[in-house]
């Protein structure tokens, strides 16, 4: 067997191309549309079958022929049939309570967007911020005496019994209820579970009828919020326990409700004429109770949480209820207990009757009354006692001289509309300038103010006035930290409504400021949020960096971590807005000094997805870069850059694509046939893929860039550089390892390595050989080392590559090549079709086609190989079918055995078989393949029995 | 086998007055056929006094309670002895709050030595080994609205050390100076006690501020009499060092039953007094006292 002898079969390329173009086949576009049927029968019969299911009405009722998709979603669809079909149950289903309350729920909502403005701020957006802001590390005590609520009234009869002995009695009962306890040490964590299991256990009480239980629960929580021994708390304990009382306010409410929903649910607007008896003494009696409680505090904040059910007993009783608590709440004597009061009354009473913005006021100007109360000693000693942040203790004493308004004029600001603020701004600039100099530092009023004007616009006249007025006060200012917390918000503004110009001159002088002592070090979050906001409005990068203080200023940011961040954010900015190849140098400056820094910040210890991150944003970089015409100074430019991130290899990669890229447009600019010049250019790109390739660590985007940049050398023709690639590549193969990671995972390499090869050999056939080196020198190449290479045992991969270089020498020996790249001469015109070319190719066929059926025969050894045996045998039939001339009839002897070989087995394919009989016979239609037909005698198909 | 005897009224805030006439039904739940012996109803009104151990010895206060003065008595039988069916049996009945002769119905009251209570009471008898069964009823009764129009008139009060009575040592009481004003002490009952005061200054902050409301209950026999005062409930209307200078509401809300218009006969007598109590940080206590006059219009 080992004398095969090779013919390959002459090839007509153009007429093989031409026999296999189909026919242009004419497409119908008549009356006849293959949905249309479909979709006309299918409305009209489903239609018929949904009204009977449900009662919904449908949406696609009109005449006109349904969009067959949504006709076929509508009905059909078990989700919307299930939908429907629940909505039409539910009305009968649920808890008429439940539906009456939806109902009340919607009502109220729409009456609340009538007379509440839109930019109310709901109560939950604002406690989710306090909970978040205010914490605490300090230790917390609940102190909880259920059961000794001192505020009930002595029960009748119980005169015998005389005062020491019910004391004692009562405390026996309170043992009973186990719940006079007090809890120190709490964590803030710890805190805020009890108050959760304070609110379960109060529903629970609620649930197993136990109100008087939950009442008390209810005072005992509120009473907590007298206890300020932890101000930082105090917020975050105000928003937990008003939620206990919430539920409280709930439950109360939605009893009397139920009570009053026999026979049938209460309207959504019912009046007093509607609600029962029973339901009206229930109610009165929980005011009774409520009115009982002997402590101030919770009596007020109890009475406010059930303050909707006044609407059960009387038309006007929160009219009049809400002023009542408003005044009662002078009571509280600690300003701050006093303040949150109000803030729930407040609340509840936007909840509940928000028309009633008349309370509103008044507590708004009770709350001012007492404001001077701040100023008294006890709170005084008080905030010292708990170290409140001395700013604070500094804001109060200054508070001491009455009159003095700063705080008031900081609260205003802050709290009011941004538009109202900012429409008035030179009015409060006025207002903050009359502020007593020792009074609330002025910097943190123009905070204040700053940020509103930051969102939203003062009138266009006063702008630059407001800025100046602004920033003399600003520039002022002495500590670092105050200064950069102030400048930090007007730098917004800046940003919004004037040029770079000013900008650069804010930056200037926060730069000044922070520069001394080196003040940024403790600045960093604010100096980056300057970086933000400018970002946020100067998308043109050319302005942003012709800013000359720009550079300066990042170059604040010492600390590396905080550097690369703000990097990094530039970065992203500059890739989401810049649309254009830019050649501006300021910007190319600007970013490469970026990249830089960010590319300098990757060492060993950094993460793969952080290098990742990082060489994603510089690749967008240099692709943003473009010189245009100028092909000399973008090679430079890639050059610099390696230099500069040779750190990351997929930077690199990106590098040698761009620079491959250049070539080709080279290429294109000079319309395939390069100058003097042009020559010497694209050669020094080849010459930069080819010395910055070896650098990258990964094989295989070493070897696919190899082969890539011979492509392109080629194509430029090129053609020692072409060679050299190639050769590299082939030299590199023994390296590739027998497994390499992918995603993290070890993966065989064989199938990349297959790949690669094969299109390795695609390019082969265009590459001429070289005058120095004997025929087919890179092909003889590349088949020893796939020969030296060590393979995975059990492997047919070396003979798949044999396999798949016989097309390859068969495509060679034409005397047309398949393709070829214009302005090279490949092997076909070097040789022209030359005997002893020819005969070298088929000695080489002839040898690899031995080492195959060698193989072959080894695995014919082997009962467990037999299907790889099979199936190899196949391809190589295949190959000969396709490529080999079976004229001869050693060829086509070979390829009968090879046939049978592959199905002695019986592990062939039959529909495979079948079909590529019926392509030989096809073949053998045509004039010069008559051949064929002989052999197709030969071909036995397999029978299955 | 369980059976459960109840008194529903037809009201559901069980009110009534003088010539109105108490309805309601007698419920009887019980799962099988009852047998009984008979089932009556009666209505009673009764004051009752009692000595306190201060005003007479321990013993005669044991011993010597006054005899309750009855106030309205009847009696009617609901159903003969025989069988009730299992199930849930409702008995209606009506009884007109008439009084006999010359005597009044006081209002219905709860305190510590007099007590004003009307109450309903059902009993069933049952045959041998087997309980018999009560369940009893209060039913609360308000007296006729005065005819006299009230004009309530304000009173103004002012409290300094000065103004004190009692007090040991007067040199050693910080100096203050409260005001304030109650807007009636005649109050209507169904009306909360309403006010305000002003801490004008205080040298030493105060700690709170309450209302405290007091009952003066005096019963009459025949070895003179015995008055009494205690506690009903204390609101606290102030809590902590106010804001000086800021008028803070009085503001009381009468609570039921313990309170009743101001009540005065041969026998006994119900007067009610409000308290402003200031407690200092020292713990001073200064109280200012205001009798008042209930009336229900």
């Amino acid at each position: 067997m080992a004398a095969v002898q090779w013919r390959s079969r002459g090839r007509n390329y153009e007429a093989e191309l031409q026999r296999c173009r189909p026919e242009a086949a004419l497409v119908d576009f008549g009356d006849y549309h293959p949905l249309k049927s479909i979709m006309v029968t299918d409305t009209k019969t489903r239609r018929g079958a949904r009204k009977g299911s449900t009662s919904s009405s449908s949406s696609s009722s009109s005449s006109a022929p349904p969009d067959p998709l949504s006709s076929m979603l509508d009905g059909t669809d078990p989700l919307s049939m299930f939908a429907a079909a629940s909505a039409t149950e539910t009305p009968a289903m649920a808890h008429s309570a439940s539906a009456g309350d939806l109902g009340r729920k919607k009502w109220e909502k729409e009456k609340e967007e009538e007379v509440v403005g839109p930019d109310f701020e709901p109560w939950s957006l604002k406690r989710g911020e306090i909970l978040a802001r205010f914490t605490t590390t300090e230790k917390l005590s609940i102190n909880l005496f259920m059961g000794s609520d001192r505020g009930k009234a002595p029960s009748p009869g119980s005169s015998a019994v005389s005062e020491k002995v019910r004391t004692r009695l009562e405390e026996l009962d309170d043992l009973e209820e186990g719940s006079q306890r007090e809890l120190l040490n709490l964590s803030q964590q710890d805190y805020a579970n009890r108050i959760e299991e304070l609110n379960q256990s109060l529903k629970e009480a609620w649930a197993s009828d136990q109100k008087v239980k939950a009442l008390k629960i209810v005072i005992q929580c509120s009473k907590l919020l007298s206890d300020t021994s932890v101000i930082q708390f105090y917020p975050s304990k105000f928003v937990l326990i008003t939620d206990i009382l919430d539920t409280f306010g709930r439950l109360v409410y939605d009893r009397i409700w139920t009570m009053c929903s026999d026979p049938r649910p209460l309207p959504d607007s019912f009046t007093v004429d509607d609600v029962n008896d029973t339901a009206k003494e229930t109610c009165l009696n929980w005011f009774f109770k409520i009115a009982s409680i002997r402590e101030l505090l919770p009596r007020l904040y109890v009475e406010a949480a059930i303050l909707k059910c006044n609407r059960f007993l009387n038309k006007c009783g929160i009219q009049e209820t809400l002023p009542r608590l408003t005044a009662m709440i002078r009571g509280i004597g600690d300003p701050l207990v006093a303040a949150y009061t109000r803030a729930y009354l407040c609340r509840v009473g936007m909840e509940v009757a928000p028309h009633l913005k008349d309370s509103l006021n008044r507590n708004f100007f009770d709350l001012l009354g007492a404001f001077r109360q701040i100023s008294s000693e006890s709170v005084q000693k008080q905030l010292v006692l708990q170290r409140v942040e001395p700013l604070l203790t500094e804001m109060m004493e200054r508070c001491k001289k009455l009159g003095n308004n700063a705080l008031l004029l900081n609260s205003v600001m802050r709290a009011f509309r941004p538009e109202f603020v900012a429409a008035r701004a030179t009015d409060f600039i006025g207002m903050i300038k009359d502020c007593d100099e020792a009074g609330f530092p002025k910097h943190l009023l123009f905070g204040s103010l700053g940020r509103s004007v930051a969102c939203a616009d003062p009138p266009e006249s006063e702008r630059l006035t407001i800025l100046n007025e602004a920033w003399k006060v600003v520039t002022k200012v002495r500590s670092p930290q105050d200064y950069v917390n102030c400048a930090e918000i007007w730098v917004e503004f800046t940003c919004r409504h004037f040029s770079k110009r000013e900008v650069n001159t804010i930056l200037a002088d926060i730069i000044k400021h922070m520069t001394p002592d080196r003040a940024f070090e403790d600045a960093y979050p604010q100096l980056q949020s300057v970086i933000r906001k400018i970002l946020t409005y100067f998308h043109d990068f050319s302005v942003l960096f012709s800013m000359e203080r720009f550079l300066p200023f990042l170059d604040m940011f010492q600390k590396d971590s905080v550097r690369v961040e703000v990097c990094r954010s530039i970065m992203e900015v500059f890739i989401r807005h810049q649309v254009e190849p830019t050649r501006d140098p300021v910007i190319l400056n600007a970013m490469l000094h970026i990249c830089k820094t960010m590319h300098d910040s990757v060492n060993a210890l950094t993460l793969e997805d952080e290098k990742r991150l990082l060489a994603l944003l510089i690749i967008g970089f240099i692709r943003m870069v473009c010189f245009g015409r100028d092909f000399e100074q973008q090679l430079s430019f890639c050059v610099e850059a390696r230099a500069t991130f040779c750190n990351l290899e997929s930077v690199m990669v990106q590098l040698i694509h761009t620079v491959n890229q250049l070539a080709m447009e080279t290429n294109r600019v000079m319309r395939g046939s390069h100058s003097r010049k042009t020559a010497a250019f694209v050669r020094a790109c080849a010459a930069y893929s080819f010395i910055t390739i070896p650098s990258l660590s990964s094989i295989f985007s070493r070897l696919s860039l190899y082969l890539l940049s011979g492509q392109v050398a080629l194509a430029n023709q090129c053609l020692s550089q072409a060679d050299a690639f190639l050769k590299a590549a082939v030299s590199l193969l023994p390296e590739v390892p027998r497994s390499i990671s992918v995603e993290g995972k070890l993966r065989g390499s064989e199938s990349f390595l297959l790949d690669f090869i094969n299109n390795f050999l695609a390019t082969l056939l265009v590459v001429p050989d070289h005058p120095e080196h004997g025929v087919l020198y890179l092909v003889r190449g590349l088949l020893n080392m796939i020969q030296d290479y060590t393979w995975e045992d059990n492997s047919d991969a070396k003979v798949r590559v044999y396999v798949s270089t016989l097309p390859l020498l068969a495509a060679m020996s034409q005397e047309t090549y398949l393709y070829s790249i214009p302005k090279v001469d490949s092997n076909e015109t070097l040789y022209g079709g030359d005997p002893k070319f020819l005969l070298e190719i088929n000695k080489l066929s002839e040898t690899l086609i031995g080492q195959v059926l060698d193989h072959l025969k080894a695995l014919g050894r082997d009962e467990q190989s037999t299907r790889r045996q099979g199936a190899l045998a196949f391809s190589l039939f295949g190959v000969l079918l396709a490529h080999g001339d079976l004229r001869n009839n050693k060829l086509s002897q070979l390829a009968v055995n090879l046939w049978n070989l592959s199905h002695k087995h019986g592990y062939c394919e039959t529909r495979v078989s079948v079909r590529t009989l019926e392509f030989i016979k096809h073949q053998a239609q045509q004039a010069d393949m008559s051949h064929l037909s002989d052999t197709v005698q030969r071909l036995a198909l397999q029978s299955r029995t | 086998m369980s059976v459960t005897l109840d008194i529903r009224l037809k009201r559901a805030n069980k009110v009534y007055h003088e010539g109105e006439v108490v309805a309601g039904v007698i419920l009887l739940v019980c799962k099988e056929a009852l047998q009984h012996h008979g089932i009556s109803l009666s209505m009673e009104g009764l004051v009752n006094l009692q000595l306190s151990s201060k005003s007479v010895g321990v013993f005669e206060a044991f011993y010597n309670s006054v005899k309750p003065i009855q106030l309205i008595s009847s009696n009617i039988e609901v159903a003969k002895a025989g069988k009730i069916p299992g199930g849930k049996t409702e008995i209606p009945f009506e009884f007109p709050l008439n009084t006999k002769g010359n005597k009044v119905l006081y209002e219905t009251y709860h305190g510590v030595f007099v007590n004003i209570q009307y109450t309903l009471r059902c009993d069933m008898k049952r045959p041998l080994l087997a309980k018999d069964l009560t369940r009893n009823c209060e039913f609360i009764v308000h007296c006729q609205p005065q005819k006299a129009k009230v004009v309530p008139t304000p009173v103004k009060f002012t409290i300094t050390p000065d103004t004190l009575q009692n007090t040991r040592e007067r040199s050693l009481l910080p100096k203050f100076l409260v005001r304030g004003h109650l807007d009636a002490t005649n109050c209507v009952i169904s009306q909360p006690l309403t006010g305000e005061v002003v801490v004008e200054n205080s040298d030493v902050p105060i700690k709170s501020i309450e209302l405290q409301l007091v009952r003066v209950e005096t019963c009459g026999c025949a070895e003179g009499y015995a008055r009494d005062a205690t506690e009903i409930q204390n609101i606290q209307i102030a809590e902590g060092d106010v804001c000086h200078g800021l008028p803070i509401p009085i503001y009381m809300v009468f609570p039921r039953l313990f309170t009743c218009p101001t009540l005065e006969t041969t026998n006994f007598k119900v007067e009610f007094e409000v308290n402003v109590v200031m407690v200092l940080h020292d713990d001073h206590l200064i109280t200012e006292n205001f009798p008042l006059k209930l009336c229900r219009i």
